[in-house]
């Protein structure tokens, strides 16, 4: 009988072909020039170009903020949903998920159109707003999932050796949803750095995100350099997925 | 009030919905005293213990401690603690910090936490596990750790929600012993809910026994052994043979087709008895010769210390008998049963009485639906009467559409030679039934009775 | 008094979220070509939709088909692969599984971007023309690990033990994984691909990346280059609102469903 372990084989082929390859291929590019030949010069032109080092410190700074927002506006949002005597209805949930199964591209037009009618000025402002609107669902969604898979008894447990309910909130609930909170987090930072149509949109191409200016130089054929800041950008992810997951699994072991 | 219970419980009720998962439940608790609340699943004694920890509100009654009524207090601030089922360690703390939880947040010296949740991890024998993480820590190790972060607040009453259930058997005899011994150095009172007799036999100083919402017996663990007050509790503790039985006159009972000399009294003459006999009380022997009566041995196992065996007796019951020696199946043995040893209890009821309402010369209304029977001219339609049908006179089928009305099998008590079921109908009334058929718990039944079986009678006042 | 703070933020909260979208549905019944001036109430943009009698010619609704068309390939593709590789990485043991398990998460990890960079420039690389099937395999490869991901709780939750009591009661390899296997495993499998069809609908940058020069457009790259033309084809109206509302009753249906199938079960 043939072992069943060998069924993940044709998934092994497709992930290095489709993922492994074409990410090696990346940092290929990242070192070549335009003939084909190894250098550096595309890396240390992203440290010396201005332009594209601000542009890389206002991606990180929006998404700072961006997360930020999500997580004081999400975590209240979350709580509420995930507790039974404030929120008996599944209805207020669908509705909180409900634009996370619509186009991003389609919600972010709708935003800045809103905005266009209402007379706002297109910028940092509406850039904030907007990306706050597109990601909320996506912080929220974690939260009110670890909060509602957490076991009642720690709450019980702290209110019985003498927690009030503000004291339980913040020693118990806050700490044991901390998984759910970096889960949010991850997947709201990494694409809010990442994203360039959503800022094209809601800023009038006024503010570049380091998402768009990789989108740039990929369609204007410069693929080297794109390939850098691409580089540049998975090492980002490495170190923030590192660290995400190793705190994660600490936490999330902790939970069974 | 001057007496000494810590813990006083008066009238409390509770019901979820529809259900009535407590029905004024009365009971008191002595300082320093250990109580367990013991019934099978569902019978609500973990509600009852979660409303003396104040997570949920009696709908009626008080909780009292130490003469005060606590009912209206929130959980924080009673001074009892729990050792929860699955003893909801936090997991975002070590154990030292689970164990300072509670004193951290009276506010207590960092100094004298210390030694406190030192000298309480020294007594549950967790003393080098201070900096570990809780999920490092096996299922008994972390039962150490709940019992410890509960007592080192110098609860009032420590109140402990099946703390063994989630044991192997060996860990949970070692974790009884240990809890005894902490019982008696802290002298702090315990609650203990479980299901296990034999864990609340082996640790309680009184057993309160519940079941289906109401207490059925309170009592020393000897009491409820040797003296239970019905046939629930005689077969929910200890293993036993329940017979049906008629006492004659004081001191003589028939059972079993037989008259026996017995030590009750005050049951009046010829009054319908249950009868409980332990295994381990009746003698077997080879010679009929002083033998009460004599049966043919079914079945013999061995059991470990003793052995296990059926015997079917002369007229035809079926009886329990736990003896050091072993006796071949087939073979015919003498029995005999002391008078000490024959528990006689008065019946809960001899049969069911249901509420019903006439309808016309023909039918009645009872149970939620319409039934065929033979009217007496006295009652005119639109009465409120009673319903008698006597429990061999229902009968079950398997299908649930063959009877009037489905109900469900709840619980059954072998008597010797027939069972006795309770079914509790899709209405949620309850039925008593007496069958040779054999049902198992949760069968779904449809349920029938002939309208010759159905005796009406006028409602008392 | 908390209760009712609560219930205002949230509402609060839906009302910030939706304000865009409502804007959209309401400015989805009048003619007007720009957002915002409302020139009376008219369902000309729905007929419009409909007959393809556009600006845009039929290009919206031939965007609306490759979007379905390519959701579905790719779903297919993705359930079998996912399906397949979900049983043999559970049969993997120690290292092999966890390496397999860290490959699995690349793809969900990476942004769009980067799986839309890193796959353009293979296929560059192999001198592979991009269109239909670059598009339909870049979407394989970031929805398989979903339905991955989907399937091996089935496989951990299933009783080892009624697979080899199929084929002790004398089923064939074969036969026991249809009869027994693909079953246990449905729930699975259909939320995985739940989850890649949906995944793939919702795709812009991967799409943009691998679609090529050849005029490929999805409902997303639609909508992008739509966009950044300046004027937003007004026909653009209803058909968001239809999605919205299409969502709202299937993710309705769903929770209805789920609810009524949770009160069977008590």
């Amino acid at each position: 009988m043939v072992k069943r372990s060998t069924w993940s084989l044709p998934y092994l082929i497709f992930m290095v072909m489709f993922v492994v390859l074409p990410l090696l291929l990346i940092v290929l590019y990242a070192f070549q020039d335009g003939s084909g030949h190894f250098t550096l010069s595309n890396i240390t032109r992203f440290f010396t170009d201005s332009d594209s080092l601000s542009t890389f410190a206002v991606s990180v700074e929006v998404a700072i903020e961006n997360t930020l927002i999500c997580v004081l506006l999400g975590y209240p949002a979350a709580w509420i949903l995930a507790n039974r005597k404030l929120n008996r209805s599944a209805v207020t949930v669908v509705l909180f998920i409900m634009p996370m199964w619509i186009n991003a591209l389609m919600r972010t037009l709708a935003t800045a159109e809103l905005f266009n009618m209402l007379g706002f000025t297109l910028g940092k402002g509406t850039l904030l707003f907007g990306m706050v609107y597109d990601y909320l669902p996506f912080m929220i969604y974690p939260i009110y999932n670890t909060l509602m898979k957490m076991d009642n008894s720690y709450a019980e447990a702290a209110e019985d050796l003498g927690a009030a309910p503000w004291t339980v909130f913040w020693k118990v609930t806050v700490p044991l949803s901390l998984p759910g909170v970096m889960s949010g987090v991850l997947m709201v930072f990494m694409p809010t750095v990442s994203t360039f149509a959503i800022s094209e949109f809601l800023t009038n191409n006024k503010i570049k995100l380091f998402g768009t200016i990789i989108q740039e130089n990929i369609n204007s054929s410069m693929w080297n350099y794109g390939a850098a800041l691409a580089f540049i950008m998975l090492i980002i992810i490495g170190i923030t997925s590192f660290f995400g997951e190793s705190r994660q699994d600490e936490a999330e072991g902790g939970l069974i | 009030m001057t007496n000494d219970y810590i813990i006083d419980i008066q009238h409390l009720s509770k019901s979820f919905g529809d259900v009535k998962v407590l029905d004024d439940i009365n009971f008191y608790v002595r300082r320093g005293e250990f109580v367990t609340l013991l019934g099978p699943s569902g019978c609500g004694k973990t509600t009852l213990l979660r409303q003396i920890a104040g997570f949920i509100a009696p709908d009626e009654g008080r909780i009292l401690l130490e003469g005060k009524d606590i009912s209206g207090i929130p959980p924080y601030k009673r001074p009892l603690n729990t050792v929860f089922q699955r003893y909801a360690l936090f997991p975002h703390l070590d154990v030292f910090d689970n164990v300072a939880f509670g004193l951290k947040l009276q506010n207590v010296p960092a100094k004298e936490i210390e030694v406190r949740v030192k000298k309480m991890l020294k007594m549950v024998s967790m003393s080098d596990y201070e900096d570990r993480s809780v999920d490092s820590l096996s299922g008994g190790q972390q039962q150490r750790v709940a019992i410890a972060r509960a007592l080192v607040n110098y609860p009032k009453v420590l109140l402990l929600d099946e703390p063994l259930a989630a044991l192997d058997l060996k860990m949970r005899k070692d974790m009884q012993m240990e809890l005894k011994e902490i019982h008696r150095k802290m002298g702090i009172t315990f609650i203990y809910v479980t299901h296990d007799q034999e864990e609340a036999l082996t640790l309680s100083d009184t057993i309160v026994v519940l079941n289906e919402g109401r207490i059925q017996q309170i009592g020393t663990p000897a009491d409820i052994y040797n003296e239970p007050v019905n046939s629930f509790v005689a077969d929910f503790i200890g293993d036993s043979t329940i017979l049906n039985g008629t006492m004659i006159c004081d001191r003589r009972v028939e059972f079993m087709g037989h008259e026996f000399d017995c030590v009750d009294e005050g049951f009046g003459e010829n009054v319908p008895v249950d009868v409980v006999v332990r295994p381990e009380d009746v003698y077997i022997m080879n010679q009929l010769e002083g033998a009460q009566f004599s049966g043919v041995v079914q079945s013999c196992i061995f059991k470990g210390v003793h052995y296990e065996m059926f015997v079917e007796t002369d007229k035809g019951y079926e009886l329990m008998v736990q003896d050091y020696n072993s006796f071949e199946p087939g073979s015919t043995v003498g029995l005999l049963i002391r008078p000490s040893d024959i528990q006689v209890m008065r019946k809960e009821r001899t049969c069911n009485t249901l509420e019903a309402e006439v309808e016309d010369d023909k039918h009645v209304n009872m149970l939620g639906c319409s039934w065929e029977c033979e009217v007496p001219s006295e009652f005119a339609p639109g009465d409120k009467v009673l319903a008698e049908v006597a429990f061999d006179k229902v009968d079950l089928w398997d299908n649930q559409a063959d009877g009037k009305l489905g109900g469900e099998v709840h619980f059954l008590l072998y008597k010797g030679n027939h069972y006795h079921l309770t079914v509790l109908t899709d209405d949620g009334d309850h039925l008593w039934v007496d069958t040779n058929d054999i049902w198992d718990k949760g069968d779904l039944v449809g349920i029938d009775i002939a309208p010759s079986d159905i005796k009406l009678r006028r409602r008392d006042g | 008094m908390k209760k009712v703070l609560a219930k205002c933020y949230i509402w609060l909260l839906l009302a910030m979220l939706y304000a865009p979208l409502l804007f959209i549905a309401i400015f989805s019944f009048t003619e007007s070509r720009v957002l915002g001036n409302w020139t009376g109430f008219s369902t000309k943009l729905y007929t419009n939709l409909f007959s393809g009698g556009m600006n845009g010619g039929p290009s919206l609704l031939a965007a609306v088909e490759n979007t379905l068309l390519i959701a579905l390939i790719a779903a297919v593709f993705s359930t079998i692969l996912g399906t397949v590789a979900a049983i043999g990485i559970f049969n993997l043991k120690g290292r092999k599984r966890q390496a397999m398990q860290f490959l699995n998460n690349i793809p969900m990890i990476n942004p769009d971007i980067i799986t839309g960079v890193s796959l353009f420039l293979l296929f560059v690389f192999l001198k592979f023309s991009q269109g239909y099937v670059t598009v339909i395999l870049a979407h394989i490869t970031f929805c398989t690990p979903y339905v991955v991901l989907s399937v091996m709780p089935k496989l951990s939750q299933m009783n080892p033990n009624i697979y080899e009591a199929a084929l002790d009661l004398g089923a064939t390899p074969g036969v026991a994984l249809r009869k027994v296997l693909i079953p246990e495993l449905r729930p699975g499998m259909i939320s995985g691909f739940i989850m890649a069809f949906t995944m793939s609908l919702d795709d812009f940058a991967v799409t943009f990346f691998t679609r090529g020069t050849i005029g490929l457009d999805t409902l997303s790259t639609y909508i992008y280059t739509d966009a950044r033309k300046g004027g937003l084809t007004p026909e653009l109206r209803p058909l968001m609102t239809l999605i919205f509302l299409l969502v709202l009753v299937l993710l309705i249906i769903i929770n209805i469903r789920r609810a009524k199938s949770d009160n069977i079960a008590k």
